[in-house]
């Protein structure tokens, strides 16, 4: 179950032919995979295919119906290599992931799949998550098509397409015996549309059916003789055959338009953007209606020489819509014009920039300058309304950076870090990918470097000395299950590493959406969970585990020290222990409400700070940053600086008190607990204590007055 | 083709925080437009943003009827362009800065639906001291760059209503007629959701009348609760306090009084009469340095420090606040209890030796902090402790330590206060003649000098560091500025490295005397 319920959408997944679908597209790429009799479904979660994941975990029950295999892989490299049933039998399987990051992890196990081969179709669902606000490095999955020769479809950003995009990728696939990588923006992820849906149809082959008559083709196998081989047939067999598909079955598009002697190529992916900043331009209308011809290419790889001739022939320029560098088709169009000496200048980075994401005004500026050159005529004098406050505001506006949730139990760990440098100096913070990561933002500066997921400790390698400084490194579970366990704490035992490795061990992928691990401790529905982190790595040898809680700092700080200063060799793993609170509150909440209403007797805890003793220090922030704890202005007229103050989301985890303590700050924090229904017995002590200690404040009360 | 310039699409950007619920509204957006006969399109970028990190939702609407008239399919897109925006929401009010720093909103068409409440932003919220952005700068520029602005406290009615502030938000745009369709639309997409439908409606029309009331200019004003603990210096019935408060308008020039009458007031209530007169005594000689062609501002700035210090936090003053009626109200108050709810105050309290042998008569205190054993017995009674101040051996605990003020006057703590005071006043006495600004400016250092344990030191160190370096300063061109660029670097980062470098920088530019 992960952080969203899915139930609702579930019910989607059900709708049969002529009825309409409406919702997400990576909703509407998960049905179109039942509509195309998909066998088998895996893969890794990740922004922005996480939903499909998620979706598919709650929709079991349709699944079977339909004779479904479906698994949430270990990693990007397993869900890759699942898609090895299809080389050998007729079933059509697709995996998903995030890409590029999860193209890195999956590649090995894509290579020798493109290389061997499929029979069945096989599609890889890739979530691009390319752009400003992304997570992860800037890189292009077109680059690993050409590579490993694996199609890439990039699709026009409306349900109806991305929905044909599913169903052709099968069989493009099977027409070329290639697996098919279809990629999905995040934009077009999460696009709420609708298309008209067909019938859900059961996979006419199963793996049952496999299993009952196994097949094997030594041609498959990637050793010499074959290698080669299959490598001949890459070029001379697959790849024509993949073209001829393309071609035959029109996936991509050629657009008429009046003004002839120019034209527009463009990713489908980035079609909607083009057309918008077209008709800014004056040059298309609402409806798709452009005055310049347009070659969209629902298929980027690979490209199709003829089509790219026959829309260039005539023309005075081309202009190449392709987001990212390096600028592949841009260079592979300059190579067919070449080649078939046609003189159409070819402009695609320049007027656009090398690097960053087509965002709306890219486009239209960059189409306007293309224009401009080659046909100014076209374009009517623009009349810019001025942006006047991005000046003005430039320093007004804050920075608003991603950070831990209220009450997440990471925070209480990575201040118990912060209070350990205080202790002991800076030292070296190896760290990893998921929710931790932001502990290398604001408030915590921790982390000197992320290498990718699960390589927290890994990446601490080469720091280790034989001095008395120890390297620390965070994981997450995670990334500890995807591959930290291998590559960070086996690793680590094998070469006698002697740092610390922090394992965040918080009960979900959380940083994805809340998914299970094999380390959940909720019962996991066709899952087996509740695997101990700290077993397995006792398992793969090393002598030094210890599990802590995270909200309790004071042991955390004893474990931190004992950690660092330790006689004993090897490495040291520490099991960082604390339920994700975003899932937490999320599993609890409705809990309280029923016991509440029945009710029964209900404490909770709620934290603040009394602004009359609160100097405005914020020392309780920098150490916590907790969303839930911040500020207020003084209520002191004679001090300037606001007071710290906590809102009304406060889920009462305690970590400010626990700061407070263990950092020795101020007086200043409190918490009170709240009881909903509470019992008679407690209720008259309650009283007898309100009127005693009523009496005794009444009676200072009435001191302080008489002295005034 | 022919090309048809007859675009009746409508843009909605949505600018929020990760985790406010943008995707309910959005969803509740999606539902009432296609009610209302529109292709309705939304996109959004999840992921870390969903992470309390500043997110935009992107929404289009396109007239069905339109669509099939025309007999096509409208091409909608998945990012607001700058310029082409009809209705901007914003949940935040410097998210609303964001949304105007893309330039989304713009004087032709753009309606701005913007909340008027602050998330603080961590980078606002950790500086030592203040750090808040300037909300007023948001709010004018708002007002000179949407085509109409409607601005007001979503949070607060969403609290109010026990709900959620996208139905507030959602209400005020209905309310606003900022919307393409009709409020009963909106609620009928609520209802649909049937999600908290009391509360949400609530909150809902709450939204909208407060919109309707709004419609055209601009509500409330962006400042969070200001509400002072002090009113306003009650008339004093006590005869000493009558006193005092005499010498004030006697003694003191008429601007200052209020002022010092706080300072009176805070003093008699943290010591007693002759404390407040002590304070005023150590004002007059200020006074006599001052005069009013400079509006005293060296006595008011003062006034101000030297009432904070002479009332430096101990634990005493501690104990004596967090006991009070007043305070067990306030808290009752902020934590919602009340109605039935039973309610328990539980204190953290961290004494460090230092606050101990403080609070002690010197004679006893210093010694005990002198010597090496008796200070580990003393360690004996630190750390940290959890008090329950509402139940009777807390309160009776807590009563005592406040009891301790009566031998504060004579206290270890008290002795080190005092002489950081007389040696604080002396400086600014030997300044004023010479260069007022700079006695000024070292008036107001005292502000550096707050807060518990570590802080405490920390601003005292950074304070002592400013007094030491003041013949260096004053050999220099403008000191006074000097000064105050040193407070301002002091309370940058906590390590001091900003401090650190001003300080360098200042004191070796001077010319060699």
């Amino acid at each position: 179950m992960a952080e969203r319920s899915f139930a609702k959408e579930v019910e989607l997944l059900r709708l049969t032919a002529g009825e309409e679908f409406r919702g997400e597209g990576i909703l509407a790429v998960t049905k179109a995979l039942l509509q195309s009799g998909v066998a088998y479904v895996a893969g890794y979660q990740g922004a922005p295919v996480s939903h499909l994941m998620d979706v598919l975990a709650d929709a079991g029950e349709i699944l079977d119906e339909l004779g479904v295999h479906f698994e949430s892989s270990a990693s990007e490299a397993t869900a890759a290599a699942t898609l090895a049933a299809s080389i050998n039998y007729p079933l059509r399987g697709a995996v998903t992931w995030k890409s590029t990051v999860g193209t890195n992890v999956a590649s090995d196990a894509l290579g020798n799949l493109a290389s061997a081969g499929v029979k069945g179709g096989a599609l890889v669902i890739l979530g691009e998550d390319y752009g400003e606000g992304s997570s992860i490095m800037q890189e292009r999955t077109h680059a690993f098509a050409m590579k490993s020769q694996l199609w890439l479809l990039d699709p026009k950003p409306r349900l109806d397409s991305i929905v044909t995009a599913v169903q052709q990728g099968f069989e493009l696939s099977e027409a070329s015996n290639t697996p098919v990588m279809l990629m999905l923006r995040i934009r077009a992820c999460h696009l709420y549309g609708s298309f008209i849906a067909s019938d859900n149809r059961r996979p006419p082959f199963t793996a049952a059916d496999a299993l009952e008559a196994p097949q094997r083709d030594a041609s498959r196998i990637i050793l010499p003789p074959y290698t080669y081989e299959q490598e001949r047939e890459k070029t001379e067999q697959r790849w024509p055959a993949a073209v001829r598909f393309i071609r035959e079955n029109k996936i991509n598009e050629l657009i008429d338009g009046p003004e002839s002697e120019l034209g527009i190529v463009l990713q489908g992916g980035l079609y909607n953007g083009v057309l918008r900043a077209l008709e800014h331009l004056g040059l298309a209308d609402a409806f798709g209606g452009s005055r310049l011809p347009l070659y969209v290419l629902n298929a980027t790889y690979p490209l199709v020489e003829e089509e790219f001739v026959q829309f260039a022939t005539g023309k005075r320029a081309l202009l190449i819509v392709e987001e990212g560098q390096p600028e592949h088709i841009e260079q592979a169009a300059h190579q067919f014009l070449r080649r078939a000496d046609l003189q159409t200048r070819v402009l695609g980075k320049g007027p656009f920039p090398m690097a960053g994401e087509y965002t709306g005004s890219v486009l239209r500026e960059g189409i306007r300058a293309f224009i401009e050159e080659h046909s100014p005529r076209l374009l009517n004098p623009v009349v810019e309304q001025p942006l006047l406050p991005a000046a003005q505001l430039a320093s007004a506006v804050p920075e608003r950076p991603s950070g831990l949730c209220t009450g997440c139990p990471e925070r209480p760990l990575f201040s118990s870090l912060k209070l350990l440098q205080k202790e002991i100096g800076p030292v070296h913070v190896s760290a990893d990918i998921g929710c931790h990561s932001f502990a290398s933002l604001e408030p915590f500066h921790l982390g000197a470097s992320i290498l990718g997921y699960g390589l927290g400790s890994a990446a601490a390698s080469a720091l280790h000395s034989r001095g008395d400084r120890r390297p620390v490194s965070i994981m997450g579970d995670g990334g500890f299950w995807h591959n930290g366990l291998t590559s960070g704490i086996g690793n680590a035992v094998f070469n006698e590493h002697d740092g610390v490795t922090i394992i965040v061990d918080n009960g979900y992928a959380a940083a994805t959406g809340g998914q299970w691990v094999p380390s959940s401790e909720a019962d996991a529905p066709r899952r087996t969970a509740r695997l101990s982190i700290a077993d397995a790595v006792r398992g793969v040898g090393v002598r030094w585990v210890r599990s802590l809680n995270t909200y309790d700092m004071k042991g955390t700080l004893r474990i931190l020290r004992e950690a660092m200063s330790t006689r004993e060799k090897g490495p040291k793993v520490i099991v960082a222990q604390g339920e994700c609170q975003l899932n937490r509150q999320r599993r609890i909440r409705p809990l309280l409400d029923r016991l509440r209403k029945a009710g029964k007797r209900v404490a909770r805890k709620h934290y603040g700070v009394d602004a009359e003793t609160c100097t405005g220090d914020h020392s309780c922030i920098r150490l916590s940053g907790c969303p839930s704890l911040t500020v207020k202005p003084n209520p002191d007229p004679l001090r300037r600086a606001p007071v710290a103050a906590v809102d009304h989301d406060c889920v009462g985890c305690g970590v400010c008190g626990e700061v407070a303590h263990a950092a020795i700050l101020c007086p200043s924090f409190y918490h009170a607990e709240l009881v909903d229904n509470p019992g008679a017995i407690e209720r008259l002590m309650q009283q007898l204590r309100r009127r005693m200690i009523g009496f005794l404040q009444s009676r200072n009360q009435r001191k302080r007055a008489l002295a005034w | 083709m022919r090309v048809r310039h007859d675009t009746k699409v409508f843009k909605l950007a949505i600018a929020a925080l990760g985790g406010q619920g943008g995707g309910v509204l959005t969803q509740w957006l999606l539902d009432a437009a296609e009610a209302s006969g529109f292709i309705a399109q939304a996109t959004s970028v999840p992921g870390v943003a969903q992470r309390t990190g500043a997110t935009l939702y992107y929404l289009e609407f396109f007239p069905r009827a339109a669509a099939e008239e025309a007999g096509g399919d409208p091409v909608l897109a998945l990012m607001p362009q700058p310029g082409d925006v009809d209705l901007v929401v914003a949940s935040e009010l410097m998210e609303a800065g964001r949304a105007m720093q893309r330039g989304l909103v713009t004087r032709d068409r753009t309606t701005l639906v913007a909340s008027t409440h602050r998330v603080f932003t961590i980078g606002e919220k950790s500086a030592l001291g203040d750090g808040l952005a300037d909300s007023d700068t948001v709010l004018q520029v708002a007002r000179a760059t949407a085509k109409r602005l409607v601005a007001l406290d979503m949070e607060a009615l969403a609290l109010k209503h026990r709900s959620v502030i996208s139905s507030v938000v959602l209400g005020a745009l209905a309310g606003a007629g900022a919307l393409p369709f009709s409020a009963e639309a909106c609620e009928q997409a609520i209802r649909a959701s049937g999600r908290a439908l009391e509360r949400n409606f609530a909150a809902f029309e709450a939204g909208k009348a407060r919109a309707e009331a709004a419609a055209g200019g601009d509500a409330a004003v962006a400042s969070p609760d200001s509400a002072s603990l002090y009113d306003p210096v009650p008339v004093p019935r006590n005869l000493k306090a009558k006193a005092l408060m005499e010498r004030v308008s006697k003694e003191f020039p008429g601007t200052c009084a209020d002022l010092l009458g706080i300072g009176v007031h805070r003093l008699v209530d943290y010591q007693n009469h002759r404390y407040a007169g002590l304070y005023l005594d150590r004002l007059r000689s200020i006074l006599g340095l001052d005069s009013p062609a400079r509006q005293y501002t060296l006595l008011l700035e003062t006034a101000r420090g030297l009432a904070l210090w002479m009332s430096y936090e101990d634990t005493a003053r501690v104990a004596d606040l967090k006991t009070r009626a007043a305070r067990f109200a306030r808290v009752n108050a902020e934590v919602g209890a009340g109605d039935g709810r039973l309610m328990r105050i539980v204190d953290y309290l961290s004494p460090r030796v230092e606050e101990i042998c403080g609070s002690l008569p010197a004679w006893l205190g210093s010694p005990l902090m002198r010597w090496g054993f008796t200070r580990r017995i003393v360690q004996a009674f630190t750390g940290g402790r959890k008090i329950s101040t509402d139940r009777l051996w807390g309160y009776l605990l807590m009563r005592a330590m406040a009891r301790t003020r009566a031998w504060r006057p004579s206290s270890l703590r008290h002795r080190e206060e005092d002489a950081r005071i007389r040696e604080w006043l002396a400086t600014l006495a030997e300044l004023a003649p010479q260069d007022y600004e700079l006695a000024v400016e070292m008036a107001a250092c005292q502000q550096l000098v707050k807060g518990y344990g570590e802080t405490f030191e920390r601003g005292l160190s950074r304070y002592r560091a400013i007094s030491e370096a003041l013949p260096a300063l004053q050999t220099g061109s403008d000191p006074a500025s000097a000064v105050r660029e040193l407070r301002d670097a002091a309370l940058v980062d906590e390590e001091g490295r900003k401090f650190e470098a001003t300080l360098a920088r200042l004191c070796e530019n001077r010319p060699a005397a």
